[in-house]
């Protein structure tokens, strides 16, 4: 067994010894069963149902009087907004010792998934609510979406000052260890807008790309015997010297050959895109976008001028206009 | 004399996986599949395999499928570039291995799960790192990214020169599916094609519909070349290799040789020709029955050009009444092609290649003796001429 498997399973094993285990004592609602917290929690949920609030319509209904909603149950026993600070709750909860437990182990992520409720009967003013709450399990280990962790299920058990059954329920939370905390602080503050995909930049290129950026394009020319050449290469091809310039394009051309891409979708560009392939008057072609001009009305040979613009918000390209534009 | 490869090699056994949208399994599992298939074929066993020839996009290592199939040694191994264009170079390789004993039995293979794993129609991103992506940076940008993309610019030119017209490219959609539909291997088995149907198939990169491009496949294909010697004691008809032959031509690039004079023109695929007639001593009007590379329904048209069955600009009319058909003057891509039964980079044109000349293909022609197999254009391609073994 490896360290890693050595550790998980005596974490694991420490987590079973919580199973079964009361969270602490018995827990009693800090205030009966009351007319004026049925109002407000009726006020707040919208609930119009007169045997909540009116004793005559209660009485017609065939109860005894007043009765409180049923899932209000938990409601009677939580600790209100004392509740965020731990040091407040009791001090012997197995629940917080067992959620600290995971907490050290790099479980810290904490999200309630479902509880379930049932309710044995209407619940009537005067009546304390007592709960007494049990560990029921804790799962093997789950890789979720949230990241890898573990379920605890809960089971408090309701009963009035009397002992009579009210109800019970189940809650269950995940204890996970956050999957990716960076990533998705990252994604919000990403932009909305993903860019187009950029050309790498290396020595024969680069030059190339930073006349764009500065608004020029630039066509490679050797320095030995003039040739013009697109896409750069290091060595020309016609003389083989590696000495080289270039020259600024004047962007006058004509259309060579062209698509429009409709599918598939491109996460950064707008479909349809118009693609053209332009003979430049210095007698290169180049490849770009063309601006402009409706799909339908590209034709094969028609003048087009470039300019260079904005792309999107992080780099510029060479586009061409139809000429006359 | 000169050297030729001419009559030096011969495919003995072809396998290929079956071909799906999702395999489920790897591409090494897929390549052991084919690999192995095609050495039952053969009648041989794993430990007759001494040579391995591959692309070098295929993600399954030499070493690893030899460990897979327990083959024991391998004394020659080579990869090659570009794409499809490889389809034929994977069986230049072999032959000309087995040709200077370099080894005796070489396997060439091809497996990827191209359609649940990486898609070629996704096309080239930021992501990719190769020597040549300096090369896809100038088109990148502004969205030339797909095979469709690329190939749409030339084919645009072509139909602009030639009068060529998207329904011409529908019919080489039209013969090749109905090849297809007898096949039970194909992906459009049973499900014809009409030239409506093309018409109105939605654009993908103008002037390319959905119906011009091919499938994209999981599966594997694979073959086993040995000597004309050892072949004529083995338990399959040979399928010789007449002449066979790789080219790449001035200012090629990968998909884009954009500037060129003439960019809807493939002179790799004319200095390939060149070589496959020479060595082989054939010529066009030999040819029986073919197997051309159809990525794109364009291209077919382009390679029946610079194979010379036609004049240059003259393959619209050449199609037309039927010509691609069995019955036809050339029965092409008998199996439904990559358009039609799946895209195996023209692994699975090389064993429909080779099941023409053993008279065992599902939509067999008359005429079986002289083959053309083709490769993947636009890039540094590859072709042979296949016949019957003596």
């Amino acid at each position: 067994m490896s360290k890693v498997e050595e550790r998980k399973s005596e974490f694991e094993a420490k987590l079973k010894t919580y199973v079964g285990l009361p969270d602490g004592p018995v827990t009693v609602g800090r205030d009966p069963v009351n007319e004026t917290m049925i109002r407000h929690w009726c006020e707040a949920m919208g609930d119009t149902n007169p045997v909540y609030v009116d004793a005559a319509a209660a009485l017609a209904h065939g109860f005894e009087g007043l009765v409180a909603p049923p899932t209000m149950l938990q409601a009677w026993i939580l600790p209100g907004y004392e509740m965020h600070d731990r040091s407040t709750m009791q001090s012997e909860n197995k629940q917080l010792e067992l959620h600290s437990l995971f907490d050290a182990e790099g479980y810290t992520g904490v999200v309630a998934t479902n509880t379930e409720q049932e309710y044995t009967r209407y619940l009537r003013p005067g009546e304390e609510v007592h709960a007494e709450t049990h560990i029921e399990s804790i799962s093997e280990q789950k890789t979720t979406g949230l990241g890898v962790g573990y379920f605890i299920v809960t089971r408090t058990l309701f009963t009035n000052q009397e002992g009579d059954d009210l109800g019970w329920m189940t809650f269950r939370v995940l204890k996970f260890r956050p999957s990716q905390p960076a990533a998705a602080a990252d994604a919000e503050a990403a932009p909305a807008k993903p860019s187009r995909i950029k050309s790498p930049r290396g020595f024969d290129n680069a030059w190339w790309w930073e006349g764009i950026d500065e608004g020029r394009l630039l066509i490679q020319a050797c320095n030995d015997c003039g040739a013009l050449r697109h896409p750069p290469r290091p060595v020309c091809g016609a003389c083989h010297s590696s000495e080289w310039g270039s020259i600024e394009a004047s962007g006058r051309g004509t259309v060579h050959s062209y698509t429009v891409l409709y599918h598939p979708p491109i996460p950064g560009y707008d479909l349809p895109l118009p693609v053209a392939l332009v003979d430049l008057e210095e007698g290169t072609r180049v490849v770009a976008n063309l601006k402009g001009v409706p799909p339908d009305e590209i034709e094969i040979g028609m003048p087009v001028q470039c300019r260079v613009e904005d792309a999107d918000e992080t780099m510029k390209l060479p586009f061409f206009h139809p000429a006359a534009d | 004399m000169e050297r030729s490869l001419h009559n030096q090699a011969v495919i003995v056994g072809i396998g290929q996986t079956e071909f799906t949208k999702n395999s489920g399994r790897s591409e090494l599992a897929l390549a052991a599949e084919c690999v192995k298939n095609a050495i039952d074929d053969a009648g041989l066993s794993p430990a007759d395999i001494d040579g391995m020839s591959a692309f070098t996009l295929d993600n399954t290592d030499e070493i690893e499928l030899a460990r897979t199939l327990g083959i024991p040694q391998l004394t020659f191994w080579g990869r090659i570039p570009y794409g499809g264009g490889a389809a034929v170079g994977i069986v230049h390789q072999a032959a000309m291995a087995v040709a200077t004993g370099a080894a005796k039995y070489v396997v060439g293979y091809r497996a990827l799960n191209g359609r649940s794993g990486q898609r070629y129609s996704m096309g080239v991103s930021g992501d990719i790192v190769t020597s040549d992506l300096v090369h896809w940076g100038y088109y990148m940008p502004s969205g030339l990214l797909t095979p469709a993309s690329w190939v749409a610019m030339f084919t645009q030119r072509y139909l602009y020169e030639t009068g060529c017209t998207s329904e011409d490219l529908g019919r080489v959609a039209v013969a090749t599916r109905k090849h297809a539909v007898n096949n039970p291997n194909a992906f459009y088995h049973g499900r014809e094609l009409t030239l409506e149907d093309h018409q109105s198939s939605r654009m993908i990169a103008d002037p390319l519909r959905l119906y011009d491009c091919c499938q994209e496949t999981d599966g594997g294909c694979a073959f086993v070349v040995t000597t004309p010697e050892r072949a004529r004691d083995m338990q399959q008809p040979g399928a010789v290799i007449r002449g066979i032959a790789q080219g790449s031509t001035d200012d090629q690039e990968q998909m884009t040789s954009f500037y060129r004079d003439r960019i809807a023109t493939l002179p790799e695929m004319d200095l390939v020709a060149k070589q496959v007639y020479a060595m082989s001593g054939l010529g066009p009007e030999d040819v029986e029955a073919a197997v051309i590379y159809d990525a794109f329904t364009s291209i077919v048209l382009f390679q029946l050009e610079a194979f010379g069955f036609c004049k240059p600009g003259e393959a619209k009319d050449f199609i037309k009444d039927g010509a691609l058909e069995v019955g036809g003057r050339l029965p092409s891509n008998t199996h439904g092609g990559q358009l039609s039964e799946a895209y195996i980079h023209g692994i699975n044109g090389v064993n429909e290649g080779v099941r023409l000349v053993r008279g065992t293909s599902v939509n067999q022609p008359e005429k079986n003796d002289c083959v053309l197999v083709t490769a993947g254009v636009g890039v540094p391609t590859s072709a042979m001429i296949l016949g019957k073994l003596d």
